[in-house]
């Protein structure tokens, strides 16, 4: 990648996240219950575990989305839901329905944030958004608008989104389901290098093993609102603990399929 | 006691965000093709249904009140009524009810499904705030329009009212006489006052659609449901206010 990614002012500061005792319900469903989590400045730090367990709403706090009904997140030194945070940290959320704005076209999508932030002239954020757009192959969809692409593409162009803002905490929400994978390799990549580029910390919820055990530095499984396990990706290689066994290694046993199993113990 | 809690959560929140949208003012200048284009959607294209229905509202008010007002013939003081009744009252508040039906749903629907797909999330985490992209743009434009409205609305009213009575046997009041009558006894603090309602309710109609779309949660059938509740709460509270308005702006 070019040094286009490095312009940004805040670059060289790094920060990262802590949260602490988080717990959150809605109404009387509780989705996180006591979730703590240290994230270090500077680390690709990747959220596991099976789909409904918490790890969105985990992310909705640390962007400051979503308030905890106890406990708190802080990014460095601030508060991630106090809105001021955002004017002292740049962050970057990456949305799994992509959550682009359906009235613009891609190129608006992904210029609106320099454009209201007023952070360099039209032929400057053409060159920043045109290099955004290359490397995730999108040239060519850049005046289509949302409704024309397809699941992967709106994908690919929220990443996009995410770049030109130059973040400094960068948060992803599946970013590799819906991509096909030499797609997921490259985004994998891009993730991965991102680092080396700028100054970012980047928080990843997946289900995707290959890319958290190839660019992950430390992994954290949730499961059922709860951090069931933390470490390298080293350390889970072979995890003793049997609930991540099977969640990283299940077995498709046709046989005895899981369906029936539970069918049985109903019974 | 839950119910009155939630009403005055909402005029909390309602008053909340026109107040964040105010304070980013200032950055109205650089948002100004955002600004004309609100113009364009609120006051331009509402403008052939504004110019049908005043003119119509006009003409029946001159019809209605000559065949009333013929008994005691005082067919002469038609002009006057039409007149005082367009600029007080129905002008401001027809076009009130219109906005509130024509633009009013369709900011709603805009902004709700905004939010429904997350877009509105998505500007949070980018920093841009909403009421300063969204709202400002909206509620700067209404400001301008709903007096522009008005003034075309009474008119058109006006010239309604004129024709009817020119051209209709039964009442065969030439319309040099009808605009003189008209004028005889307008004053312009009664033409202010239709100003004053119609950016009044124009204020109301932008809060409460906005509010009521950013706060929308769930899917497309909460999108529908809050814009009934949108046009519904504008409708209530444009003629609530419309009486009180009008007893404060009568009596001062």
């Amino acid at each position: 990648m070019s040094s286009t990614f490095t312009a940004s002012p805040f670059a060289g500061k790094t920060f990262g996240v802590t949260v602490t005792n988080v717990t959150k319900s809605f109404g009387k469903a509780t989705v996180l219950r006591d979730v703590s989590l240290e994230v270090k400045p500077g680390e690709i730090f990747c959220i596991m575990g099976p789909s409904g367990s918490g790890k969105t709403v985990l992310l909705k706090h640390i962007a400051g989305l979503e308030t905890a009904t106890s406990g708190g997140v802080k990014i460095g030194d601030f508060d991630a839901a106090n809105p001021e945070t955002r004017n002292k940290v740049h962050l970057a959320l990456v949305f799994q329905a992509g959550a682009l704005f359906n009235s613009l076209s891609v190129y608006d999508n992904l210029a609106l944030y320099p454009r209201e932030h007023r952070q360099c002239n039209e032929a400057g954020i053409r060159e920043r958004v045109m290099h955004a757009l290359s490397i995730l192959s999108l040239e060519k969809a850049a005046n289509k608008f949302p409704s024309d692409l397809s699941g992967g593409m709106k994908k690919r162009v929220a990443i996009a989104r995410a770049l030109v803002m130059e973040p400094q905490l960068l948060l992803y929400d599946e970013p590799t389901s819906e991509l096909d994978p030499v797609m997921s390799a490259t985004l994998t990549e891009i993730i991965a290098t991102l680092r080396e580029q700028t100054a970012v910390t980047s928080v990843v919820v997946t289900h995707d093993r290959d890319l958290a055990f190839a660019i992950a530095d430390r992994l954290a499984f949730v499961m059922d609102g709860r951090i069931r396990g933390v470490g390298t990706p080293a350390e889970f290689k072979n995890p003793t603990d049997p609930v991540i066994a099977n969640f990283l290694n299940p077995v498709i046993d046709l046989k005895n399929p899981r369906f029936k199993q539970l069918e049985n113990s109903h019974e | 006691m839950n119910y009155l809690t939630a009403i005055l959560g909402h005029i909390g929140g309602s008053l909340l965000l026109l107040v964040r949208t105010v304070k980013y003012l200032p950055t109205l200048p650089r948002q100004f093709p955002r600004f004309i284009e609100q113009c364009y959607l609120i006051g331009y294209t509402s403008l052939p249904i504004v110019t049908i229905l005043s003119f119509f509202i006009g003409s029946v008010l001159a019809l209605q009140s000559g065949y009333s007002m013929e008994n005691f013939g005082a067919k002469q003081f038609i002009g006057t009524l039409v007149g005082l009744t367009m600029a007080r009252e129905l002008g401001p508040v027809m076009v009130a009810i219109l906005i509130a039906g024509r633009v009013g749903s369709a900011i709603t629907a805009e902004l709700a499904s905004m939010k429904v797909y997350q877009e509105i999330d998505a500007l949070t985490t980018m920093n841009i705030p909403p009421e300063r992209m969204l709202v400002l743009p909206r509620l700067a434009a209404i400001v301008v329009m709903m007096p522009v409205l008005a003034i075309i609305a009474n008119l058109c009213g006006w010239y309604g009212g004129a024709l009817v009575c020119q051209y209709t046997h039964s009442i065969s009041v030439d319309s040099e006489a009808y605009f003189t009558a008209l004028k005889a006894y307008m004053k312009p603090k009664d033409i202010v006052d239709g100003l004053v309602k119609a950016e009044v309710f124009g204020f109301v109609i932008i809060t409460v659609c906005c509010y009521i779309g950013l706060n929308t949660r769930g899917g497309p059938r909460e999108i529908g449901a809050s814009v009934t509740k949108a046009v519904v709460t504008s409708l209530i509270l444009i003629l609530v206010l419309d009486y009180f308005v009008t007893k404060a702006l009568l009596f001062t």
